[in-house]
């Protein structure tokens, strides 16, 4: 599923944000990313969904060399797998059902098809009943539920997730992560930074710890490891 | 691109047009003046153009015959211009209507000549056509060598002058042209750039979810576009409601002259064809300078 050799990424002002990574995930893992800020674990993400280029090394995606890629082909790669965000990043104007849709319009496929796959979405996000209703008009708990569900629509292999809990109070961070279990349990991967000790140490699974651009621990079950 | 889409690039386009509001109407304002003045230029030179090319055409040669000439003199004088290959025509004009063909072009003041009518002091004329304008001067040189050929004229230097005016003012149109079209691009481009602004968190979405970087980039072209398009109509209707009044009152004044203008149509449908390409020009490179410099997908 994702495969990183050797992966160095040194950006231009000389910081060198990856070091040497070596990693496999596998399809259907479920990986938590941790790490002290500057670390080196967004890096590490956006190096997946082509955002950064590494300088050295070489990172495959769904048997997708990402050093061969061409730009003009990274969309058929993004298709593939979806992405959220602390900030969620959904669209003002545009009502819930219109957000989600978005990710459909834009790679056109056929409205009747969005539409049914939007409302399944939702469904499954459990705002199917807030279709409706803007963005500004949710919780922030819910806001992020519908960018997961953008990110989930076109049924992706693997879902990356960058601090999804970070702007969220503890209850609501525990819904977003019964989400993203039960997305996992459809088969998806999901690759996740993470600053959340109480998570990472209650929904055991694999941990990845990065520190200065270098994998530092991975464990199979592994716990969070740092004090916050 | 499926149909549906290209649907959807439109009307993205159009709602920014809309919410850039005065960006919008500033692009727009640039265009037009822009092309006001580019379409009265280029009416005016092609006008020009085409005078000078029908006077070129009708340049004479006159031959002023040696007054001590006889009428066998005259023949074979005659003769050997209409032997030169390049010659189309000679006609013959007695010095009598010489002079009242001087008499005539004078106006009142041709008066004066009258008297002359008594003892004519002009010479007998033949008027020389050549095939090709540009052989004019060498027809000259050769009539010049025959006998009783007193004086070969012809109209040396108002062509050139008249084409050497029209390089210059051509010339300084063509400069203030650029400038202005410079101009316009820039306030496009800086529109575009606005939209580019105003749009960058949708461009980021569409880019995560895996959108074609020209399924992004199509509604800023087509806004680009547009802001050219809709620029250019003041323009043309300007261009061709003067023309249409210009044309009448020319063809008035210029009746009876073998200077003509040209015709209504389709030298005006040609115009405005011409302005409406360059405001689409002009709209789309100016998106493209936006796009390149801003758009980084």
């Amino acid at each position: 599923m994702i495969e990183m050799k050797n992966v160095m990424k040194k950006y231009a002002n000389g910081v060198i944000a990856a070091n040497g990574i070596n990693v496999k995930i596998g399809q259907g893992e479920f990986v938590y990313v941790v790490g002290p800020s500057g670390a080196g674990k967004s890096t590490f993400i956006k190096m997946m969904y082509r955002e950064e280029k590494p300088t050295q090394g070489h990172i495959r995606i769904n048997g997708i060399n990402l050093e061969k890629l061409k730009n003009s082909k990274v969309p058929l790669l993004r298709r593939n797998m979806g992405v959220v965000f602390q900030d969620f990043k959904l669209l003002p104007t545009l009502t819930v059902f219109e957000n989600v849709a978005f990710a459909l319009e834009v790679i056109e496929e056929n409205p009747k098809f969005i539409k049914k796959k939007v409302m399944e979405t939702l469904d499954l996000v459990g705002l199917k009943h807030k279709a409706r209703m803007l963005p500004t008009e949710l919780s922030g708990g819910e806001q992020q539920r519908v960018s997961i569900a953008r990110s989930i629509v076109n049924s992706p292999k693997l879902v990356i997730a960058d601090e999804p809990t970070g702007n969220l109070d503890p209850e609501t961070s525990w819904e977003i992560m019964n989400i993203f279990e039960t997305i996992n349990n459809r088969g998806t991967t999901i690759v996740m930074a993470t600053h959340n000790k109480e998570i990472v140490n209650t929904i055991k699974h694999r941990v990845i710890a990065i520190e200065g651009g270098r994998i530092v621990r991975d464990e199979v079950r592994g716990e969070y490891g740092y004090e916050i | 691109m499926k149909f549906r889409t290209a649907g959807r690039h439109v009307k993205e386009s159009f709602k920014s047009l809309l919410r850039n509001g005065w960006m919008t109407f500033a692009s727009i304002s640039a265009v037009t003046i822009t092309l006001v003045l580019v379409g009265v230029f280029m009416v005016i030179m092609m006008n020009l153009n085409n005078v000078a090319t029908s006077i070129e055409e009708n340049v004479e040669i006159r031959v002023h015959i040696d007054i001590a000439a006889t009428d066998k003199d005259r023949t074979v004088l005659e003769d050997q211009i209409k032997s030169l290959p390049e010659v189309q025509s000679v006609v013959f004009s007695p010095k009598g209507e010489e002079l009242d063909n001087l008499i005539t072009s004078l106006g009142d003041d041709g008066d004066a000549f009258k008297l002359f009518e008594q003892d004519n002091p002009l010479n007998d004329v033949f008027v020389v056509k050549t095939k090709d304008p540009e052989d004019t001067l060498a027809v000259v040189h050769k009539i010049e060598k025959f006998n009783h050929a007193a004086k070969v004229k012809y109209g040396q230097g108002t062509v050139e002058k008249l084409f050497s005016a029209i390089n210059i003012s051509r010339n300084v149109g063509i400069v203030l042209i650029i400038g202005l079209l410079f101009t316009a691009m820039f306030l496009i481009s800086n529109t575009i750039k606005i939209t580019i602004v105003a749009r960058r968190k949708e461009i980021e979405i569409m880019r995560l979810v895996g959108a074609t970087n020209w399924f992004i980039r199509w509604p800023f072209f087509l806004e680009g576009m547009w802001l050219g398009i809709v620029g250019s109509i003041i323009p043309i209707a300007a261009v061709s409601g003067i023309y249409y009044y210009a044309y009448d009152y020319m063809i008035a004044k210029l009746a009876g002259s073998y200077v003509e203008i040209l015709e209504f149509n389709p030298f005006v449908f040609q115009v405005s064809g011409l302005l409406l390409a360059m405001g689409a020009f002009i709209g789309i490179w100016g998106s493209v300078m936006s796009i390149r410099k801003f758009l980084k997908i």
